[in-house]
């Protein structure tokens, strides 16, 4: 399992998801970087370039998740991204079969909403950045 | 201007032309507004064409004859399905032919008029409708309002109560898989956190509880004249506790007695969270300075700190239920997002209001208004 120097870069306004998930992520040989908020997020960007990116759909901002998705593809559109999402009603998107459309507008290549199941969030990430 | 759709249905000519006449002409003024209701007409003389009519354009007002060839008026009424606040129908009758103006009410029409009738008297009937039929659109549209409000609010909440359980979740699955060993004294920071996040629940659940209660009026309250100081100095001496690990003073200045006919629990709440925020989202050794103003026809409650402060942005949303300022100096600070909200309700029972003055990084003080006029009757907000 060849996780060695795969670095995650983990963003959520719930300071206890991201203790567990980087906890996790650790325990699997990931290197995490966490930050609380889009803006914390910018500044990581500033000095890093992550392998893959998780991030929360809602922060500070309503649109939070959205804006740093579309950030991060600009650095680097080959940096994939994970969105999660508690509230999947609220945002209008399916989170199971996202359409071309839908695709398009949000930056994200995965979808997924709380709680999330490690096991499932360990297999995309494995998928998409290795 | 609002054009209504008037569909007259009358077997001869020069009654469907003189309606049409009469209409065509007739504007209503909308009360309390510069809003007019005109009309757009059009003419059917039998029931049959008027069906085809009404299923391809429904009309806003339906003047009908009772007598028709083929299909008759109450027939026609029969067949088509009136909602009151989409179709006001008035019913042409005979003259001294009560019993068919009975049937027509019975099966669904608003009025009726009987033949002859002038111009005028056929007007009057019209503009009975029309306030009736827009009266019933807005019940109407302020239930929908109402619906989706609720709707929201209730979204909100759930998603409020989501995420401290799936955070309790999260670390009762790592302590379940063992992820720091199998020595419990290791779990210690994981099992705080729980507590914290289950606390925070509570209080959500707890303050829910507290505003749906004033909203429903369904809350027990005994208005007695008493001393506002008296219940401001017990709920300062609550705060002092809270406020010892960050070395906060609080001071309550005001010593001549402030009287205000008042329930003394509403007060205590609004004193308790006005002082809990000041502590809060102060800094270190700062200080909470409160103040009771008699001012005429009001009593005002001032509690001023010396915390980091709003922005003109953050100012704007500060009272909307479950909103909590996000900002890089709240991390650590935990709330429900319903206080002040809270405040705010109570207040208006009181026929007063909360406001905020704020500079960021300086403080914010928070002045709460309450009237002095006696035996207010409950303001139920909508």
């Amino acid at each position: 399992m060849n996780t060695k120097n795969k670095t995650v870069l983990l963003v959520d306004d719930d300071a206890d998801f991201l203790y567990q998930t980087e906890l996790r992520l650790k325990q699997e040989g990931y290197t995490v970087i966490t930050a609380d908020g889009e803006e914390a997020a910018e500044t990581v960007l500033q000095e890093t370039r992550p392998d893959i990116a998780v991030i929360d759909l809602m922060m500070e901002r309503m649109d939070g998740g959205f804006t740093l998705a579309y950030h991060i593809k600009k650095i680097d559109n080959n940096i994939p991204v994970v969105m999660i999402s508690g509230v999947t009603g609220e945002t209008g998107i399916s989170f199971d079969a996202a359409t071309d459309e839908e695709r398009n507008w949000v930056k994200a290549d995965v979808f997924m909403a709380k709680p999330v199941r490690f096991e499932q969030l360990i297999r995309t990430i494995k998928k998409l950045a290795g | 201007m609002t054009k209504l759709k008037a569909l007259i249905v009358d077997d001869e000519m020069g009654m469907r032309l003189g309606a049409q006449r009469a209409l065509d002409k007739f504007s209503i003024a909308v009360e309390n507004s510069d809003h007019e209701i005109t009309f757009d007409t059009d003419i059917a003389g039998t029931a049959e064409e008027a069906l085809e009519k009404i299923e391809a354009h429904p009309p806003d007002i339906l003047l009908l004859d009772y007598k028709l060839p083929g299909m008759s008026g109450l027939d026609l009424l029969n067949t088509i399905h009136i909602e009151h606040d989409e179709t006001a129908v008035i019913m042409i009758t005979a003259y001294a032919s009560l019993e068919t103006a009975v049937s027509a009410i019975k099966q669904g029409a608003f009025d009726f008029i009987a033949k002859p009738f002038t111009p005028g008297e056929l007007k009057s009937v019209i503009e009975k409708a029309v306030k009736n039929l827009m009266l019933a659109r807005q019940v109407k549209k302020l239930a929908r309002e109402r619906h989706e409000i609720r709707f929201q609010f209730i979204s909100v909440l759930g998603h409020e109560l989501k995420a401290p359980i799936n955070a309790v979740q999260g670390y009762l699955n790592l302590m379940k898989d063992e992820t720091l060993g199998g020595d419990i004294s290791g779990y210690a920071k994981m099992i705080d956190r729980c507590l914290i996040r289950t606390d925070g629940m509570l209080k959500l659940i707890g303050d829910l509880l507290d505003l749906t209660k004033i909203e429903s009026g369904k809350r027990e309250r005994t208005l007695i004249k008493q001393n506002l100081v008296d219940i401001a100095d017990e709920a300062v001496e609550t705060a002092a506790v809270t406020g010892l690990e960050k070395n906060i003073t609080i001071e309550m200045h005001t010593k001549t007695p402030v009287f205000l006919t008042c329930d003394s629990s509403e007060m205590t709440i609004i004193f308790n969270n006005l002082l809990s925020n000041a502590v809060k989202y102060n800094c270190d050794n700062g200080r909470v300075d409160v103040y009771i103003e008699d001012t005429g026809e009001y009593v005002t409650i001032s509690v001023h700190d010396t915390g980091i402060g709003l922005s003109p942005a953050e100012k704007e949303k500060l009272f909307q239920e479950f909103v909590r300022i996000k900002n890089s100096k709240t991390k650590n600070i935990t709330g429900s997002g319903l206080g002040l909200a809270i405040v705010k309700k109570i207040s208006a029972q009181y026929k007063g209001n909360i406001s905020v003055n704020s500079e960021e990084g300086k403080g914010s003080t928070f002045c709460v208004t309450l009237s002095k006029k006696e035996g207010l009757s409950l303001t139920k907000e909508e």
